[in-house]
């Protein structure tokens, strides 16, 4: 994330910063129906879309949190819609451990959410993306996992 | 020399003899108190260098991917040697997840199956004698007598120096053997094998935090953990990759995280509990927190525990429709 630094100190002003991975069949498609729907989200939110919630890699998650994510939102098919068939069945198994155990290490439990949404629900979308920022908003600017130093490439 | 250590040396000196294998990995003295390292054998007589005690807590298992090649890829032909092996039950459980994960054929492997009585964690034992260190130490029935550099000795109870995952433990006998040369006597505690996550998890959010920070605080990146374990095998470590590149190679807690979660996670549905990466971490960081956490959470959620049998599916290379969603937003 480039706008690093300034976005985060500017005191009253803080905006949480959301990572969203939607996947690319239900809930990407979710997303771009509220926005033809003209339905207003927030704008804190930066989507990544991938093939699959399948291939979501839990490190992603955790790599979004270290580069200064305040929020993360994972999101895919309804379980039996999976475009792959399953894909989103083996995440879920994925996702459970991942919840838990980021919360098992201190970190906020409501920084890390996953849900699903169908292409059809752009309204749901909206909605829970609504809930998500109030909620990281609630427990403030992430500081635990931050990576202050800066990268070498 | 116990009965079992007499049993094994003759057990390998007739599979040589019999050519059933062509090597054996085994445990041998290491030269420090307490502690044994692997040794490879490759005829009848080197057999009596082989030790059986309550210090051969290696994880054999971590040495057998490298005993195999396959050119070919996972479908190909095995160019293997035929290896024998001394297995205690976690052994002989990441033995099981190495053959399910095809990184070593059951054909070609022979397996010892030993009963285990519990592994001296050589800190504890250490540590009773408190800053000074450890000169010599001689396991007598359930007891061990330790002595000091400067002479001190000491005597305390085998029981209360056991490794954490021993004094846990659950599955003391090999899984998986082509002959067992003995049963362990010791019984499987009554108290939950995941006592320690429990307290932990009573704890609050800040408190966990400003624990695993003290811990991990200390962690020098030296990757002992990695390379003790059975199940890190992969030819380029998320670690060490560059593309993506995962972490930086830094000591900063940021990046130490990312390590530790990244590791715990990998080993999601696969660890045995075998605390062959508590004993190797030079820093004496508390690994087995986070990896008995997600063990704890793939049995209670799925209900299995990894390793087992060769039939059972791994956890996560399954799923059921009904597998628990309660973690969700509005599921």
């Amino acid at each position: 994330m480039t706008e690093k630094k300034g976005e985060k100190t500017s005191g009253n002003g803080w905006e949480p910063r959301i990572v969203a991975f939607l996947c690319n069949w239900c809930s990407y498609a979710g997303a771009d129906l509220a926005g033809v729907s003209r339905i207003q989200y927030p704008p804190n939110v930066r989507v990544i879309r991938v093939p699959c919630s399948g291939r979501i890699n839990p490190l992603f998650v955790v790599k979004a949190l270290q580069t200064g994510a305040d929020g993360v939102l994972v999101s895919g098919c309804h379980p039996g819609d999976c475009h792959y068939i399953s894909g989103n069945l083996y995440a879920r198994r994925k996702f459970a451990l991942l919840k838990s155990l980021l919360e098992y290490v201190g970190i906020e439990p409501e920084r890390v959410q996953f849900s699903w949404v169908s292409a059809a629900e752009g309204v749901r979308f909206a909605e829970i993306l609504g809930k998500v920022i109030e909620a990281v908003r609630a427990v403030g600017p992430a500081s635990k996992m931050v990576k202050e130093l800066e990268e070498v490439t | 020399m116990s009965q079992v250590e007499e049993a094994l040396k003759k057990e390998v000196a007739k599979l040589f003899e019999e050519e059933t294998i062509d090597l054996f990995v085994g445990h041998e003295p290491a030269g420090v108190p307490l502690k044994t390292s692997a040794c490879f054998l490759s005829s009848a007589d080197e057999a009596k260098r082989l030790v059986w005690n309550a210090s051969c807590a290696t994880n054999l298992a971590a040495y057998l991917p490298q005993l195999f090649k396959r050119p070919g890829g996972v479908k190909g032909e095995w160019i293997a040697p035929r290896v024998g092996v001394v297995a205690k039950g976690c052994d002989s459980r990441s033995i099981v997840g190495l053959i399910k994960e095809k990184q070593i054929p059951r054909d070609r492997l022979f397996v010892i199956g030993v009963g285990c009585e519990g592994m001296i964690d050589r800190h504890k034992a250490a540590g009773a004698l408190g800053t000074m260190g450890l000169a010599e130490a001689k396991i007598d029935g359930s007891s061990l007598q330790v002595i000091g550099t400067d002479g001190t000795q000491k005597r305390v109870e085998l029981a209360e120096v056991l490794a954490d995952s021993c004094r846990e433990c659950q599955h003391r006998s090999a899984v998986l053997f082509d002959v067992a040369l003995s049963e362990t006597s010791v019984q499987a505690p009554e108290t939950s094998r995941y006592a320690d996550v429990a307290e932990f998890e009573s704890k609050s959010l800040d408190e966990r935090w400003e624990f695993l920070v003290s811990e991990f605080s200390r962690c020098i990146r030296c990757y002992a953990c990695r390379e003790a374990c059975p199940n890190c095998y992969c030819q380029e470590c998320f670690a060490d990759e560059t593309a993506p590149k995962w972490l930086g190679v830094t000591t900063d807690l940021p990046d130490v995280f990312v390590f530790h979660l990244g590791r715990a996670l990998h080993q999601a549905g696969r660890c045995v509990d075998c605390g062959a990466c508590v004993a190797a971490c030079p820093q004496g960081i508390d690994l087995r927190l986070l990896n008995q956490k997600i063990n704890k959470d793939v049995e209670e959620l799925f209900g299995v525990q990894s390793s087992l049998s060769l039939e059972e599916a791994e956890a996560l290379l399954s799923f059921r429709m009904e597998d628990d969603q309660s973690f969700m937003t509005e599921p």
